[in-house]
């Protein structure tokens, strides 16, 4: 009797997550896979009379595939996340390393404060940012400097993000640090190494799969670039309603009101998203052996 | 971005499944005391004023006024909640809305409830909501297009207000030589309302129909000659290019950078909200013309109340409609409280609009002006039937021609050619 609750009892533990994940992400995937599939039609008239909706086979995917505006968008967020992932990268690294040299003053609230920006939420962040950017409301100079020109609001975007994310990332590599044992330190410094070559030679190789963690995080979340680009585009000229690929998906569904294109598009947009997280997480693991 | 790693799929999909889940409205059943509530979607300033008036003369329909969004962000939310089965009862749509809406089958056919009110309008003002013999809204204002100008400033440089096209041009150069910090006005890629006026007052027909037939003319030489008019001011620098209701334009609004805005007449309501330290420096005048003497506008916005398809009350709510834009009390108190000028013919001819709007107390004849106005707005034969795909191909086109100096004639090109594809594509006849 007890053996056979035990048995069941595994099946019991991961059953919220498993109906989490099938309502929220199983099943309207497969909701969206159904969508890419159709297409909605007029029935005649001058206003159509109502609509409905036809199985399309791979039209949808055609048209998506076909459209200019997707693979500049693709274009884009690549540009953005060029930018995006070595600057949190290197900033988290960089913090995390000066935070853990000895008897660094004010560690634990330049810790706070390097953090504290991760907290806000992006649509915050973002709308903050452009009230800094815009030339009427600027205290940082954008009466002098244009952060929406042609290639400045690529780094405008890209800063918006990199703000956001550091702090998370420190706190990875931070902890990663911290992880090492004190010996190799005593160690080396008995060897009279100086600080900076420690964290060079010693820190840092030993924190790579953190390093690398970070990476695929970052790398992922460019390509849910959104928040930033959309906040920011009532503000200028400078970003298109199709600035980036979930944008462009945004305004196929929401605006253009042609949800099964907008459905083709995430459904090819989550295979590249899997590719590329496939990959990653492949690198990943051979820096961790 | 940040930590929810949510793959794309799941977020459209999973975002219909919130819109699906979320209260945006909707029709309750009629109570046991039959006591009916309707949920009506407008973003008219003071709005919540006309609809206490209706509440307290009608304890039998209760009316919850929302404001979820405005002008072509609301077409998108109720397009979205109808899909979800949970739209309002009723809903304030802009002319040019209207037809794409009943052809995704969003606002009813009211015209079995609106006989009486339909007699309160003319031709020309109910041509915008009747489309083959039926009536899918009662119209509550018309908006021809007015040039607001800064009488301050006017006066400051010796200008005086441009009565043609040309003379607006030159009036831009002088201000720019006087004051290079004011610009003439803004050109707006962010909301379309206006530049389609301009084109209706340059003749362009961008959509037209011929029995179930369109023809589509966005790039047509009467739409390339008033956007090369524009594009000539923006390469001359005499006027600004930011996003209108945006933070930039509305500080340069406020503190006198911008001497004009070429808007409808509901501008003065809006212009309190925009730039409220400029109470009083404005006025209005009729919009330059292209020849000396001509007459005509175009329009900017008017709206109608509409009823949509998921109401359950639809005769109460059509009731409601009815009353907001033909009852004389309803009437003054939205031309008092947000500055309309009615469509319904009776209103307008109420002793209100003898008084000039709050925000131009300076202005007494400021109704007189649009009255004049009005009968000479010309509009497009019909609004397209997607026009949601035009409204934002004029957004991102005209967005990257201003951005990278490019010709707009070749971004009305763009917007025919992306217009025209997407009738096509949802099974449309288009000649």
């Amino acid at each position: 009797m007890a053996a056979r609750n035990r048995a069941k009892l595994p099946y019991l533990l991961v059953l919220p997550a498993v109906a989490l994940l099938t309502l929220f992400v199983v099943a309207p995937g497969v909701y969206a896979l159904v969508l890419s599939f159709q297409a909605r039609k007029v029935t005649g008239g001058l206003l159509g009379g109502g609509s409905k909706l036809v199985f399309v086979g791979l039209d949808n995917y055609g048209l998506a595939l076909a459209d200019p505006e997707l693979w500049s968008s693709i274009a884009r967020m690549v540009l953005v996340a060029l930018l995006f992932i070595p600057a949190t990268v290197g900033f988290a690294l960089l913090f995390a390393l000066l935070l853990d040299v000895p008897r660094v003053k004010l560690a634990r609230s330049s810790r706070l404060a390097i953090f504290l920006p991760y907290a806000v939420p992006g649509v915050i962040a973002s709308l903050m940012w452009g009230f800094m950017y815009l030339p009427a409301t600027s205290p940082i100079g954008g009466d002098h400097v244009d952060f929406f020109g042609a290639t400045t609001v690529f780094f405008s975007v890209a800063n918006v993000a990199v703000w956001g994310s550091v702090g998370f990332n420190m706190i990875v590599i931070f902890t990663a640090l911290r992880a090492l044992p004190s010996e190799l330190y005593e160690a080396a410094r008995i060897d009279g190494c100086s600080e900076l070559r420690m964290a060079l030679r010693i820190k840092v190789p030993l924190v790579l799969p953190a390093i690398a963690m970070c990476t695929l995080f970052t790398a992922l979340a460019s390509l849910q670039l959104f928040n930033e680009p959309n906040t920011l585009r009532p503000l200028s000229n400078a970003v298109s309603s199709t600035w980036v690929p979930l944008m462009k998906i945004y305004e196929d569904a929401f605006v253009n009101s042609d949800v099964n294109k907008a459905a083709a598009t995430s459904v090819l947009f989550v295979i590249a998203a899997l590719a590329v997280s496939f990959v990653a997480s492949r690198t990943v693991s051979r820096v961790n052996r | 971005m940040r930590s929810q790693w949510r793959l794309a799929g799941a977020l459209v999909a999973g975002a219909l499944l919130v819109a699906g889940c979320g209260g945006g409205g909707g029709s309750d059943q009629p109570a046991a005391d039959g006591k009916v509530n309707l949920t009506f979607w407008d973003w008219d300033p003071n709005m919540d004023k006309v609809v206490a008036i209706w509440n307290q003369a009608h304890p039998d329909i209760h009316v919850t006024l929302s404001n979820p969004a405005g002008g072509d962000q609301l077409v998108s939310k109720m397009i979205t909640a109808h899909e979800a089965g949970n739209g309002p009862d009723i809903a304030k749509v802009e002319y040019q809305s209207l037809p794409a809406l009943v052809a995704k089958g969003v606002v009813a056919d009211i015209t079995q409830y609106t006989g009486d009110a339909a007699k309160d309008f003319d031709d020309t003002t109910l041509k915008a909501t009747r489309f083959e013999g039926k009536v899918y809204g009662v119209p509550q204002d018309v908006a021809p297009l007015m040039l607001f100008y800064r009488t301050d400033i006017f006066d400051q440089n010796g200008l005086k207000v441009p009565t043609t096209w040309d003379e607006f041009k030159q009036t831009a150069q002088q201000l720019h030589d006087k004051a290079p910090q004011v610009a003439m006005t803004n050109f707006d890629a962010a909301d379309p309302g206006w530049i389609t006026g301009l084109m209706q007052q340059g003749g362009a027909d961008w959509w037209s129909a011929s029995g179930t037939t369109w023809k589509v003319a966005i790039n047509s030489a009467q739409s390339k000659k008033v956007a090369d008019y524009w594009q000539g001011l923006v390469t001359a620098g005499t006027v600004a290019k930011n996003p209108s209701f945006s933070p930039q334009w509305n500080k340069q609004m406020n503190e006198g950078q911008i001497a004009t805005w070429i808007s409808g007449a509901w501008a003065p309501a809006q212009l309190g909200g925009i730039a409220p330290n400029t109470k009083g420096k404005w006025a209005v005048a009729p919009l330059p013309a292209w020849t000396a003497g001509d007459k005509t506008t175009g329009i900017w916005g008017g709206s109608a109340t509409t009823v949509t398809a998921d109401s359950k009350h639809a005769a109460q709510a059509a009731q409601f409609a009815a009353w907001l834009n033909t009852d004389d009390k309803a009437v003054t108190a939205q031309i008092q409280n947000i500055n309309i000028y009615p469509a319904a013919t009776s209103g307008r001819s109420l002793p209100i609009l003898s008084q000039p709007p709050a925000f131009f107390p300076n202005q007494a004849n400021y109704y007189d002006l649009v009255k004049q106005a009005a009968p000479n707005s010309r509009s497009f034969s019909i609004w397209g039937p997607n026009v949601t795909v035009t409204f934002s191909g004029y957004t991102d086109k005209f967005g990257a021609a201003l951005q990278n100096n490019t010709p707009f004639a070749t971004a009305l090109d763009d917007i025919q050619n992306a217009t025209v594809a997407d009738m096509k594509k949802l099974g449309f006849t288009v000649s």
